[in-house]
């Protein structure tokens, strides 16, 4: 669960969310109890103002109980704590608390330190050095308190009580101290708020994070993930089925198709393999045959020659011989099939061969209720193809669409079209030279399967052998030394060492030294020495843009065939048919695609049909 | 004391050994038999033979282990291959290895005369009494193929043209061992025909019909019609005018490998 891609996405925005959004409420809890406090303070200003302003009268008539009366009832209110006036020396001589009354306040009193710290009194105060925020025990509520310093004026020492001399310049000190008790609560409040806002907040985004990483990143790697687990195991034909149009989902139909080409890649080795082994087999047979027959043979046929005045005798003879020589073709002919013999190719018409084998089967599939259609493309080039194995394949695909069809009857769909495909990664270069016509195929390292194309490299002071890739505009080069393009790099020929560089002229991709190489009758190819780099020309090839390819479908609206039926379909003596069938028909079918430079694909789904598809190349 | 024998038979099945060596005894030769190489290359010690038939798939010393051995022994003694058609290649090959003829398994007995005919002349053209100048320079009893061509054999050449396309022919020791060309069957333009198979029969002026084995596979584009009318033709000129095919090759560069470089002789 902690490893998941997911969950760790999801931690991530939310530890982000986090930081940002406390961050935020910080400063915002801060800025509000500022203000707050501000305004408190003015509050408590704009109070002393007005308890000065009240009571300057009532101090000018020297009517101390009015003064003391009006404190009193000022000091009552709620949000006012205290307020009490102090003369010079220090006695509180009104006060809303009547018990402070006449006793003296200590000038380290904290209403008092701010202006008596320095030594000698100060006489003039700021406003903000005016107010104090204290907390007479730490567990109650914290008080603002405000002194208002009450200077001499001509209107207090002229008047008739004389209590004031005139060279004073402040007569005593009027402070008041409100509780912050509602203003803290507010501030605690909003904190509490901007808190519960801030959780609800990461809470939500980390779900909602949550949700769409599971959505989007979670169940795609799941699928992918289980797609990989899939094909380790063999499963080559899983496909993945829901495909977004985002990076995984390109991810996921770049997996299908590496897939795809690998599942046909084994198919085709499979193939070779399969017939290779059929190979040796039946040559093995053909030996231990081959004995015997010979003794049979030579005693005949030797008979046959010393009994010539006895016809009776003659006749019987020459019927073994004859029938052991008919044997001695069998046993080639089986041999010839091992060795897929030689095709016998020449220009055709692929519809051509088409019809011709529709022809044959005709009259087999009207009987069994199948209906035939045409979809022939009407330009299709001649191909260079063994004219009578085509035929054999098609009536072959034909007869097995029609079993698959089985009594109730059904479609089959014969097309053809022609097809352009890109050469880069599809021609193979076969034969290669160098200029005194050693040839560079190297068939003990192969690519791909294919015979690689070796070159022997020198670099920086090494010489290794490097082994090319044979298909024309694929890099999976393989390299026994490393090699650096800037020190000299040289490709010569392995036999006669001489070399394969190109003087004067450099890759137009990425400047690096070219080496060419030629291809008998076809021209020169030439490639870029750093390994990775993709640049390749071949004007033979490229002059040609396209190859074409001539590519023929015959579909079936038949039972088909199964997932785990479908790999095994072109192995020898693979059949679904029990004793009908002799196994060889797809086998034999694959072999003749195959020496034809063609390929042939099977898709099927149960219930639906079958398609096979067969591209074989306008010029071989 | 080494007695002269005419052929030793080397095949680890009896039945062969039995066949050959009947067939051959009834046209006069005489045969010994070896069911393997070690045993044949004791009795190659003990006595002369003009010719040897040897399978190549045999149990201990195969074919090709028992030629190395012959040439490391210094016997000249000609070897004719009899092997399947399951080894056709491996017979090719036992030609680049010194032997001079194959014969495919299952045989007739007339084959096998041609075959053993061919090969008795071979050795005794190649004997030194043959060679015109006695003691001094040594001349060939027969016209060795020009440089550039390459042979299967002694039997049959293909000489590669300007086209791709290669011409193919039979040798003129293969000719002098037949004794008299009366007739030459040949297949027809657009066959296939594949190396170490046989591309045409020779009929000779005793009757014996000799196999010509192709030395290259491909598709046949011309026959030398001029054979038909005139198959002396191959007699008097058997590297350029005599020739049978023009093929479209479709191994070549594979299977010159597998192919002696005139050349190479004359070196």
């Amino acid at each position: 669960m902690f490893k998941k891609i997911g969950f760790k996405l999801t931690i991530a925005v939310g530890v982000t969310a986090l930081v940002t959004i406390s961050v935020f409420a910080y400063f915002n809890i801060r800025s509000d109890s500022r203000s707050l406090l501000l305004e408190m303070e003015r509050h408590a200003n704009q109070l002393s103002e007005v308890v000065k302003s009240s009571t300057e009268y009532d101090m000018l008539l020297n009517q101390r109980d009015r003064i003391q009366e009006t404190v009193k009832r000022l000091g009552s209110r709620s949000t006012i704590q205290r307020v009490h006036v102090m003369n010079k020396a220090g006695e509180v001589i009104y006060s809303s608390d009547t018990a402070e009354i006449g006793k003296m306040v200590d000038k380290n009193a904290e209403s008092c330190y701010r202006c008596h710290s320095a030594g000698r009194p100060l006489e003039h105060l700021e406003m903000k050095e005016r107010t104090r925020v204290f907390q007479m025990h730490p567990d109650s509520a914290r008080i603002l308190g405000i002194i208002n310093p009450i200077y001499n004026s001509p209107s207090c020492y002229d008047a008739d009580c004389h209590v004031h001399a005139k060279d004073q310049i402040v007569l005593g000190v009027l402070d008041v101290t409100m509780s912050l008790g509602d203003a803290d609560k507010d501030i605690r409040h909003g904190q509490i708020e901007i808190v519960i806002f801030a959780i609800s907040a990461i809470l939500a985004l980390s779900v909602i994070i949550g949700f769409f990483v599971t959505r989007w990143v979670d169940t795609p790697v799941k699928e992918l993930l289980m797609a990989t687990q899939h094909v380790a195991g063999g499963d080559l034909n899983y496909t993945i089925k829901e495909k977004g149009d985002d990076e995984l989902g390109m991810l996921a139909r770049s997996f299908n198709n590496m897939t795809q080409k690998l599942s046909d890649a084994r198919m085709q080795l499979f193939q070779s393999d399969k017939l290779a082994s059929l190979g040796r087999l039946a040559a093995g047979v053909a030996h231990e045959i081959n004995n015997p027959l010979t003794g049979v043979l030579t005693y005949s046929s030797f008979l046959l020659k010393r009994t010539q005045n006895q016809p009776e005798i003659q006749e019987d003879l020459k019927v073994i011989v004859r029938e052991t020589i008919r044997s001695r073709e069998i046993v080639k002919s089986l041999l010839d099939f091992a060795r897929q013999s030689v095709p016998k190719k020449s220009e055709a018409d692929i519809n051509e061969i088409a019809n011709r084998a529709l022809a044959v089967v005709e009259n087999q599939l009207s009987l069994h209720h199948v209906k035939l259609v045409k979809e022939f493309a009407r330009d299709v080039p001649k191909v260079t193809v063994d004219a009578n194995q085509m035929q054999q394949v098609f009536i072959n695909l034909m007869v097995n669409a029609s079993d698959a069809i089985g009594p109730e009857g059904g479609t089959i769909t014969l097309s053809s079209s022609l097809l352009s495909l890109s050469p880069i990664g599809i021609t193979q270069i076969k034969k290669a030279q160098c200029p005194k016509r050693h040839s560079l195929m190297y068939p003990d390292v192969r690519i791909d399967g294919k015979p690689s194309i070796r070159v022997k490299a020198k670099s920086n002071g090494n010489e290794g052998y490097v082994y090319l890739d044979p298909m024309y505009g694929m890099v999976g080069h393989q390299q026994g030394i490393s090699l650096d393009v800037h020190k000299g790099i040289q490709f010569v020929c392995p036999e006669c060492a001489s070399s394969l560089m190109v003087e004067h002229k450099a890759c137009p991709d990425c400047g690096s030294p070219i080496y060419a190489f030629e291809v008998p009758s076809k021209g020169m190819v030439e490639g870029c020495t750093r390994m990775d780099c993709k640049w390749h020309s071949w004007e033979e090839v490229d002059a040609s843009v396209h190859k074409e390819f001539v590519e023929l479908k015959i579909r079936d609206t038949g039972c088909g065939i199964s997932k785990e039926d479908l790999p095994k379909i072109f192995e020898p003596f693979y059949s679904t048919k029990g004793q009908k069938g002799n196994g060889l028909g797809l086998a034999v079918i694959w072999g003749i695609i195959d020496n034809h430079n063609g390929t042939i694909r099977v898709e099927s789904h149960v219930g639906s049909g079958t398609t096979f598809t067969i591209r074989i190349p306008v010029k071989p | 004391m080494r007695s002269e024998r005419d052929i030793l038979v080397i095949d680890d099945e009896q039945v062969i050994d039995q066949a050959v060596a009947k067939i051959c005894q009834n046209d006069g030769l005489s045969v010994d038999m070896a069911d393997n190489g070690r045993v044949a290359l004791e009795m190659l010690d003990r006595n002369r033979y003009h010719l040897i038939i040897c399978d190549i798939m045999m149990p201990d010393l195969d074919g090709f282990e028992f030629l190395v051995q012959m040439q490391k022994q210094m016997i000249a003694t000609p070897v004719i291959m009899a092997t399947g058609y399951s080894t056709v290649e491996n017979a090719v090959k036992s030609l680049y290895c010194g032997a001079i003829d194959f014969m495919p398994k299952p045989f007739t007995a007339d084959e096998l005369l041609s075959i053993v005919h061919r090969g008795l002349n071979y050795g005794r053209l190649m004997e030194p009494q043959h060679a015109a100048g006695g003691g001094q320079q040594r001349t060939l009893a027969y016209v060795p193929c020009p440089p550039k061509y390459y042979r299967l054999g002694y039997v049959s050449w293909v000489c590669v043209e300007q086209e791709g396309s290669v011409l193919v022919g039979m040798g003129d020791m293969f000719l002098k061992t037949v004794e008299g060309v009366k007739s030459i069957e040949l297949v027809s333009a657009d066959d296939e025909v594949v190396q170490g198979n046989c591309c045409a029969v020779v009929t000779a002026s005793d009757a014996l019909l000799h196999n010509v084995m192709c030395p290259i596979s491909g598709r046949v584009l011309e026959v030398n019609t001029a054979l038909a009318t005139d198959p002396s033709i191959v007699e008097k000129d058997p590297f350029f005018q005599g020739w049978l095919y023009r093929v479209v090759p479709s191994e070549l560069d594979y299977e010159l490998q597998q192919l002696v470089s005139c050349s190479s002789d004359r070196a």
